[in-house]
């Protein structure tokens, strides 16, 4: 060996490195929760790129929709404004989602899950920070729709606070929502695959609702249906929200229906990804 | 110089049995696994794999592509759920006290395990806070391991721009963010230069310098020669010998002698002089002045050397040696290792699945 020296010192500075280290307190659900959220946030700010889904389609479908079905649907576009665009956001958030799983498989297939498995921490953070940054890219398509529609005219009869109490109840619904796309990240083994079923799912879903149409105008089978969608009675109550008329019946299912999506995909997600091998 | 050195090989042989010796020291194993299995669909990727691993040692698991070796650390890590059999890490059980086991353990996968989108820096702080470090501890952790590892200069820059040796080193420190008593480390040098490949190894002394147990998987007969006190070889899944390398090497034959001549062109004559007085088959290398041949009796050998320069063969250079862990696993198996370390078929299947 020509340099016996610098090889040397290299084995001190690692013993070094390995006897200062005294070993921490273990820290708790939430601090951990909070730590996988910022590494979820260093992604974004390391690939920006991962916004365009949340600042274009809510700018995409907005303008599309309000000029396309506007004129002929309610015979002023701002009058349609009033009523779509509480359900375009509805829409484009429960759309959004999807990336959720899209982008938490390709993370868990790479190696470094490997370690987060091997922590002595507690599991389901490792999935839960990353759908609490997700809610901040949800915020901020919400936020981006809303100035949008503030310039193109909405004017939310209940104001700004209306406005945010309905975007907090989609909040709510998107992580809940979530579970699901993560689940099925998860248990899918290509990515396109997972991509073709989550739009096999939100596209009816989103569309056979009260979005774009009063459900009273749609045949009777189809109205029914829209009945129990739950994105048409988020979106009802989203619209009471904003235009100052709660409606309490809508608000409370979305929150039951909420909890049960976290209560029944909560435990499946973590179960598939102890499983996953 | 760390106790753990390549010197200290026949070091180790020497010890009385190191078998029963560690089979006595019974609590003082830092994994006792019996019976593993592991099948994925048809393929029996791990099937009865039995380990004692004596604790403070480094001990290699040697075996050639889809031998199972990554699968057996992955069990043993608590990532994977054998389908039978048990194991315990410091007395604990892989599946029933999964928690406390990781809490003591720290796997270095065969694929690097940082994240390539974060700097070295924030992937550290990461695994810092992940074990409880406050804030500021952390980045002051990040910024020591990154000192320590040579990667201070890298310490902002994404990962994904960092080299082989770099990666290694950073997933190496992403290992010691607290001080694991077992550290298990899946083919730690594969694809390394061996400047590189020298810098890992001098982590691993480090390590068990400061008390730590390695487990090292390998497909470098060399780099288990070099590093390990004890070896397993492996193959389809089960251990098909143990012991210290000397004892492995010893159970095949007493060893070699490698000649080679000044003059290729004498070769054919000097091949069935060598063997005569060897009474042995002689080997043509492939290097055209070369020849060996395995020994059974060093007595001859003097013998040998001397009728080659009575019938006027100068010999360039010539060496005694104990069989190589090629030969060794060739005379175990009754197949070479694998001779391509570039585990190409082996990560597509792994991409695959
Ligand atoms: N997730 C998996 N699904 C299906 N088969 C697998 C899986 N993981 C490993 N195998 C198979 O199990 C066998 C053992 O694989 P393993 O990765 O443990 O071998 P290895 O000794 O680490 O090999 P290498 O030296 O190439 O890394 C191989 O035949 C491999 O194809
Ligand atoms: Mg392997």
């Amino acid at each position: 060996m020509t340099a016996i020296t610098p090889r040397q010192d290299a084995q001190t500075a690692v013993r070094t490195a390995l006897s200062t280290s005294a070993r921490p307190a273990r820290p708790g659900p939430v601090s951990t929760s909070l730590t996988f959220w910022w590494r979820a946030l260093l992604k974004i700010k390391h690939v920006p790129e991962q916004l365009f889904d949340v600042t274009a389609f809510p700018i995409m479908f907005l303008l599309l929709f309000t000029y396309l079905f506007g004129g002929a649907l309610a015979g002023s576009t701002t009058a349609y404004l009033q009523e779509v665009l509480p359900g375009i956001l509805a829409l484009t958030v429960a759309m959004i989602t999807m990336y959720t799983g899209v982008t938490l498989n390709r993370d868990i297939s790479k190696g470094v899950h490997d370690r987060f498995r091997s922590l002595p921490v507690w599991r389901p953070a490792t999935l839960v920070g990353p759908l609490l940054a997700d809610v901040v890219r949800y915020s901020l398509a919400a936020t981006v729709m809303i100035v949008l529609g503030l310039a193109l005219g909405f004017r939310p009869g209940a104001g700004l606070t209306g406005m945010v109490v309905a975007v907090a109840l989609l909040l709510v619904f998107a992580f809940s929502l979530s579970w699901v796309w993560t689940m099925l990240g998860i248990i899918m083994r290509s990515e396109n695959a997972l991509m073709s079923l989550s739009m096999l799912i939100l596209f009816p879903l989103t569309f056979v609702s009260n979005v774009f149409v009063r459900p009273e105008t749609l045949p009777s089978w189809l109205e029914s249906l829209v009945a129990v969608n739950p994105i048409a009675i988020l979106v009802t109550a989203m619209r009471g929200l904003a235009h100052g008329h709660p409606a309490t019946g809508e608000i409370t299912a979305v929150l039951a229906i909420s909890a049960a999506f976290v209560a029944v995909f909560g435990p499946l997600t973590m179960l598939a990804y102890r499983r996953k091998t | 110089m760390p106790p753990h050195t390549p010197g200290d090989l026949d070091g180790v042989a020497l010890q009385a049995d190191p078998l029963s010796a560690a089979a006595a020291a019974g609590p003082t194993l830092a994994i006792e696994a019996s019976g593993l299995v592991k099948h994925f669909g048809a393929t029996r990727a791990v099937d009865g794999l039995d380990l004692r691993v004596p604790t403070g040692t480094v001990y290699g698991v040697l075996g050639p592509n889809g031998a199972g070796k990554t699968t057996a650390i992955r069990m043993l890590a608590t990532l994977l759920r054998p389908d039978a059999g048990s194991a315990r890490v410091f007395g604990l059980d892989i599946v029933s006290e999964a928690d406390a086991v990781r809490s003591r353990v720290s796997l270095t996968g065969q694929f690097a395990s940082v994240d390539e989108d974060l700097t070295g820096l924030e992937n550290l702080v990461l695994l810092s806070r992940l074990w409880g470090y406050s804030r500021a501890t952390a980045r002051t952790r990040a910024r020591a391991l990154l000192e320590a590892f040579d990667l201070a200069a890298a310490a902002e820059r994404q990962v994904k721009t960092y080299s082989g040796g770099m990666r290694r080193r950073l997933d190496l420190a992403a290992s010691i963010v607290v001080t694991p008593e077992l550290i298990f480390l899946d083919e730690p040098t594969t694809g390394l230069d061996p400047r590189s490949r020298n810098q890992v190894w001098d982590i691993i002394r480090a390590l068990v310098a400061e008390g730590a147990t390695v487990l090292l998987t390998t497909q470098y007969l060399d780099e288990a020669d070099h590093l390990a006190d004890r070896i397993a070889v492996i193959d389809h899944g089960r251990v098909i010998a143990e012991g210290s390398s000397s004892q492995l090497k010893s159970s095949v034959g007493s060893g070699a002698l490698h000649v080679r001549l000044f003059d290729p062109a004498q070769r054919p004559f000097a091949e069935p002089l060598l063997a005569r007085a060897l009474n042995a088959p002689v080997r043509l290398e492939a290097d055209p002045a070369a020849l060996s041949a395995t020994v059974s009796d060093a007595q001859r050998v003097t013998q040998a050397l001397s009728e080659l320069s009575r019938a006027g063969v100068a010999l360039a250079t010539f060496a005694l040696g104990q069989p190589s862990l090629d030969e060794v696993f060739l005379a175990l198996t009754g197949h070479p290792a694998e001779a391509d370390i570039d585990d190409g078929p082996a990560s597509t299947e792994e991409a695959a699945a």
